[in-house]
């Protein structure tokens, strides 16, 4: 395929909350469950932050690191399940805050945790078909558990956002096949006007993620011929710190292969913006030659499995680059549950 | 370089927006400006200014003046810690509105966030895209820029 990576970009909120913290409201015991979830904390975002404030801020990050003129973008599609607006989309503040002109492309995705991916997919087509020079997909979100939910402790904030090109001197990474696993699934849902979701509680793990991250994973090794052993690294969806630790065991990965892409445990559960943030900080430490399997998981339900092999250029385009690491590391700033419930508007003053 | 800046229009910070601001055609027409730091600088003299202005305020109409966008990287130059706010930022206090030298342009006005250490007279900033407003349940969301101590 022509497509390939030319920048990225991730936005992390610098509020954290600990396990401890949202366990002691609900009477919980905070080591059960941080080691039942595999996370010990998750970002929350600022009280002026939201899906398309993080997507902004990924977007700029991506544009300087690929070091293009945000008006040859012709495209721009934003995933989220927590866009600010109903009706009105995210993906046209994202290209008024990046001056990307008005000769574009876009719309908003939803497709649970991976519109995100879903959207890299229809840039590919778009780049390859030559209908555009340069596409940008964003995974982005603010998404909520219900207070004393098991989703409390993992929903959390974040976003990625990649920029796809077809010169072959600015590809960092080339998109080798990227195919989907796609089902009617009722494991996670929300209603319109639905503060919260629902969902299947047990089942939404097997029938759910592992059935479609393996699905989708193993269509692209008989597609493309490669095994576990060809990639140096993967990505998989991380709803928990558990769940991807879970299916790479299934598929025959490594726990060296999935720890650079695995940030749950430390930020919790960025829906959207959790495969990207992950390929993201994967794509921080990789060296060219290096191939990286990414597959992603949206509820409802589907898996969009990538693989991507590194090129020579990765080295010489890091000097624009703000890795996820020192972002996850920079600010970072404790809050107690109840300005956790303030910054969500759950409280106010009267 | 830099030079004076603009007569600072607290109000929309200070008061919050006000009625005015609560249509989307006015919104419309300042997107660009509340986005980025979208200016303008005289072709003659190369004085910045932000907002833009029509003519130089040196120069007059014997310049053109051409479109800039600032990067947003400067300097606080002066700071205020606001504790009584305006019924829109009523939840928001204490926050911090401040003027900003900018290294690539004039002073402008703006919303300092606090991340961790307090911003004060000489910290260095960035530009960060963030929620100004929102107009209750129903109305429009108001994004803008704002700084942040690097
Ligand atoms: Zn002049």
């Amino acid at each position: 395929m022509t497509a390939g990576i030319v920048g990225y970009g991730v936005h992390i909120p610098i509020y954290r909350i600990r396990v401890e913290d949202i366990a002691r409201v609900w009477n919980e015991d905070a080591e059960s469950i941080k080691k039942g979830l595999g996370i010990k904390e998750k970002s929350v975002p600022g009280r002026d932050e939201d899906a398309a404030t993080i997507a902004v801020e990924a977007a700029r990050r991506a544009v300087r690191h690929a070091g293009i003129d945000a008006h040859s973008i012709g495209a721009i599609y934003v995933g989220s399940e927590s866009h600010p607006y109903a009706v009105k989309p995210t993906a046209t503040i994202v290209s008024a805050a990046l001056e990307a002109g008005n000769r574009l492309m876009a719309a908003d995705l939803e497709f649970a945790c991976k519109a995100g991916t879903a959207g890299l997919q229809m840039v590919m087509g778009l780049i390859d078909s030559g209908m555009i020079k340069y596409g940008m997909s964003i995974g982005s979100d603010t998404s909520q558990g219900r207070p004393g939910d098991a989703l409390e402790y993992t929903a959390s904030a974040g976003g990625g956002a990649f920029i796809l090109g077809r010169e072959k001197n600015e590809i960092i990474a080339d998109i080798i096949k990227t195919v989907s696993f796609t089902s009617d699934t009722p494991d996670f849902w929300r209603r319109e006007g639905a503060g919260f979701p629902s969902h299947g509680g047990r089942f939404t793990g097997e029938p759910g993620y592992f059935r479609h991250i393996v699905h989708a994973t193993k269509m692209l090794f008989e597609e493309t011929g490669f095994k576990n052993s060809d990639f140096d690294y993967a990505v998989f969806h991380q709803p928990n710190g558990k769940f991807p630790i879970g299916v790479a065991a299934q598929l025959g990965f490594t726990d060296a292969q999935i720890k650079n892409g695995l940030l749950t445990p430390i930020i919790g559960n960025t829906y959207s913006g959790a495969s990207m943030i992950g390929l993201a900080a994967t794509l921080d430490v990789a060296r060219p030659g290096q191939k990286i399997l990414v597959t992603s998981f949206g509820s409802g339900a589907g898996s969009d499995s990538f693989a991507i092999e590194v090129t020579d250029n990765i080295e010489s385009k890091r000097k624009n680059l703000e890795k996820v690491m020192d972002i996850v590391n920079k600010d970072r700033t404790y809050i107690d549950y109840s300005v956790y419930l303030k910054n969500r508007n759950s409280i106010r003053k009267t | 370089m830099w030079v004076e800046a603009e007569p600072p229009q607290w109000s929309i910070y200070t008061r919050g927006q006000t009625d005015m601001e609560r249509s989307s055609s006015s919104l419309w027409r300042k997107i660009r400006s509340r986005y980025n730091l979208v200016g303008n600088a005289c072709e003659n003299c190369n004085t910045p200014y932000f907002p833009q202005r029509i003519v130089c305020r040196k120069c007059g109409r014997k310049s053109r003046m051409v479109e800039k966008i600032y990067s947003g990287n400067g300097e606080v130059y002066s700071i205020t810690k606001i504790r009584t706010p305006p019924d829109t930022f009523r939840d928001e206090a204490p926050y911090y509105i401040g003027i900003v030298k900018l290294d690539d342009g004039p002073k402008v006005e703006g919303h300092i966030i606090e991340n961790g250490t307090e911003p004060k007279i000489g910290t260095r900033v960035r530009i960060r895209f963030r929620r100004m407003y929102v107009d209750g349940d129903e109305g429009l969301i108001y994004y803008h820029y704002k700084f942040e101590p690097v």
